[in-house]
């Protein structure tokens, strides 16, 4: 087991290394590059542009350089912690993407804990009772799941909830919170807030998640180990849940990886339906406005976050299946 | 040498003369007129389809009969292990314990018990232990063999995991397990075929069950595994004096094994009896062409063997009267394929489902 985390461990640096550059490449592809942009921006409003602030701006950022040298003297920055300037913004990069880091990841996180409390136990009710009425509620409910867009989804709840309760559930703070520092009060604002998202953002992998747990469980049920286990004399509850279970859920556990990517690319419209302070929109913004640095700090987080989602993934797998652990031994 | 009907050659398949079970008082195990059937969509599958048969005390039972005719269902209705869309629709299936040193004495008809109920969960595993058809998936992968059999044991003997365990291990030695506190710690995948099939024998018997359901357990294993295994069953029937009922379509394996044989043909019995008198004496015509299709030592190495004729019915259509009649060169046209003989036994003689013996029809063909 510990030499299976220590490989896995070990080609971390290595897949990092190789996003880093695809980040990078990704951000230069457009034509121009941010200060082309700035420039048009200021003569259009009429403003002179000043050569030589400009020439400066270009020799801090290296924009002048060649490609090879541009990536080393980033990356070599970000090592030393330092995710540089963002341009249109013209703060700390650090400073822009911080809160919002923290926020998305908490609703990442809620979201998936939500997908997997609620989709693993109607997978398995399903799948136990097979053909009975729950189980085809739980289908007809997993089918409008997985066809609502979450946008759309987002639009319903709040209308529901502004027209029937008068509650404004923008936002993941009530305005008071909004920009106040950290306190308990504003942890307990942000918990009442955040169920909302969690539910919208959960809804389709919930659905799908199910189907697949469903799916697997009746395969495994089948298998002449769940029957041995039920000649044991085991009660049918304990079996289904030591036994086919543990195998049912693998490929939900696999999938953990691309939580992170996924939710940042499908949940950026939700944000904005929402106004969730979450990294999605900056990183649309970043993009549009062709603030290369602050992308490329964004896309090179989220890498971070799915190598150690799929890391995470991986070591739960070996958790759960001897056959992987001993594998890597 | 020629083989024919009436006198069909036994040769190397034959069981040892010397070997004779008497039974008395009651049976441990009476299964009476059981039917389970599969209700789906295109119709009812009749599974089993009228069963009747005894097990005694010490006694192994051999069950033979082509693919699909319903042994394993039978055994799995006994466990109460029949699952959706199959379920039990008459008959009788009286487990008699007897009195031993922690357990009263007890009789109960397991048809008529809930099935996930905690009296038949107490029976499985406990007094009635299955060895399975596929040993090789009947371990779950993810746990290693000695905690899934700790599992079994701590689910009906009060001991502590320790003691679980021990027992355990000791199994594990008893059926030749090499290096057992080593293997102890090890997954199904780990182990070789033979190895799987003796931790599934270890497992089954480490309750000390009363019954044991071997089902067709070396189908799976190659040839000389089969026969280390086999000896190994003989040798822990003789040592235990298990009461065992032993699936196969094997008439060797039969033959070797058993002292009493229940002959199956799409979901009822054809023919029962003495291991002997269905060797010596076969009276079936499906009995018979059974035995035709064994080979034989003395046969010579060549020479075509023969198989039942025909092909087994699909399940839906079962044929009217009896169900072996379009198979049968016996058969009597305006009889066979009217009426279905019951299972009768002539005065001192065993139970034999077909008129050429005896002019008993089934009365109830629901
Ligand atoms: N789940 C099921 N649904 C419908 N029919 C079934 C089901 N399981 C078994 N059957 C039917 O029951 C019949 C008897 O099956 P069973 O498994 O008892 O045969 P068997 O004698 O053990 O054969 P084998 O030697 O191949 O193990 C089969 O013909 C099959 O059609
Ligand atoms: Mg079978």
């Amino acid at each position: 087991m510990h030499w299976f985390i220590l490989k896995r461990l070990l080609v971390v640096p290595f897949m990092l290394f190789i996003f880093s550059i695809i980040s990078f490449v990704l951000i230069q592809a457009p034509p121009g590059d941010f200060l082309t942009s700035y420039i048009a921006e200021l003569t259009q409003g009429g403003s002179s542009v000043d050569q030589a602030q400009i020439d400066a701006l270009r020799q801090t950022y290296g924009l002048d350089r060649p490609m090879v040298e541009q990536y080393f003297t980033w990356i070599g920055r970000m090592l030393q912690g330092d995710l540089g300037v963002s341009l249109e913004w013209n703060r700390a990069n650090s400073e822009l993407i911080g809160e919002r880091l923290l926020l998305t990841l908490l609703l990442t996180t809620f979201s998936l804990l939500f997908t997997w409390a609620v989709a693993i136990p109607i997978g398995i009710i399903s799948a136990t009772r097979k053909y009975s009425l729950v189980d085809y509620v739980f289908t007809v409910l997993n089918y409008i799941g997985l066809a609502t867009p979450n946008f759309l989804l987002a639009l319903v709840l709040m209308w529901i909830a502004f027209d029937r309760f008068g509650l404004s559930v923008t936002g993941l703070f009530s305005p008071e919170f909004a920009q106040a520092p950290w306190s308990w009060a504003r942890v307990a604002d942000l918990m009442s807030h955040i169920w909302l998202p969690m539910i919208v953002l959960g809804v389709a992998g919930t659905a799908q998640i199910a189907r697949v747990v469903r799916a697997n469980l009746l395969d495994e049920l089948g298998k002449p180990y769940s029957e041995m286990a039920r000649a044991k004399g085991l009660p049918e509850w304990k079996l289904v849940l030591k036994y086919p279970t543990r195998v049912a859920i693998a490929p939900v556990v696999s999938t953990l990886g691309w939580y992170f990517p996924q939710l940042l690319s499908g949940g950026v419209v939700v944000s904005v339906v929402m106004s969730l302070p979450t990294i999605g929109p900056l990183l649309l913004r970043a993009l549009v406005g062709q603030d290369m640095y602050l992308a490329g700090v964004i896309i090179l987080l989220f890498s971070v976050l799915t190598v150690i989602g799929t890391l995470v993934s991986d070591i739960l797998l070996a958790v759960l299946d001897p056959r992987i652990r001993m594998d890597g031994a | 040498m020629q083989q024919t009907p009436t006198a069909p050659d036994a040769g190397a398949t034959a069981p040892d003369p010397a070997r004779r079970f008497e039974r008395v008082g009651e049976p441990i195990l009476s299964i009476r007129g059981l039917k389970t059937h599969f209700t789906m969509d295109e119709g009812v599958v009749r599974a089993v389809d009228g069963v009747s048969f005894d097990l005694h005390a010490g006694e192994v039972v051999g069950v033979v009969g082509e693919s699909g005719c319903g042994k394993s269902i039978t055994m799995k209705s006994v466990l109460r292990l029949v699952q959706k869309p199959g379920r039990i629709v008459a008959g009788e299936i009286i487990y008699r314990r007897p009195a031993s040193g922690k357990h009263k004495a007890l009789e109960v008809d397991l048809a008529k018990l809930p099935e996930a109920g905690r009296r038949i969960r107490q029976i499985r595993g406990g007094d009635i232990a299955l060895i399975p058809q596929e040993p090789m998936a009947s371990f779950s992968p993810l746990h290693s063999i000695g905690s899934q059999i700790v599992e079994a044991i701590l689910l009906h003997q009060d001991v502590s995991k320790r003691e679980a365990k021990e027992i355990a291990i000791e199994k594990l030695r008893e059926v030749g397990m090499p290096s057992p506190e080593q293997r102890f710690d090890a997954y199904s995948w780990q182990l070789s075929g033979g190895l799987r099939q003796r931790a599934i024998i270890a497992m089954a018997l480490s309750c000390n069950p009363a019954i044991l359901v071997a089902d067709e357990p070396t189908t799976a294993i190659d040839v000389t595994t089969q026969a280390q295994v086999l000896e190994l069953l003989k040798q822990l029937q003789r040592e235990h004096g298990s009461s065992i009922v032993f699936i196969t379509h094997d008439l060797g394996v039969i033959a070797q094994l058993a002292d009493h044989v229940v002959v199956m043909y799409l979901g009822r019995v054809m023919e029962q009896g003495p291991v002997h008198d269905i060797f010596h004496r076969p009276r079936h015509p499906y009995t018979r062409a059974l035995l035709q299709s064994v080979p034989s030592l003395h046969a010579e190495p060549r020479i075509q063997l023969p198989t039942v004729a025909g092909s087994i019915p699909h399940p839906l259509q079962r044929p009217t009267g009896c169900p072996f009649h379009p198979r049968c060169p016996d058969a009597m046209p305006g009889r066979c394929d009217v009426a279905m003989p019951a299972l009768y036994a002539a005065p001192g003689g065993s139970p034999v489902a077909c008129f050429l013996h005896h002019d008993h029809e089934e009365a109830d063909d629901g």
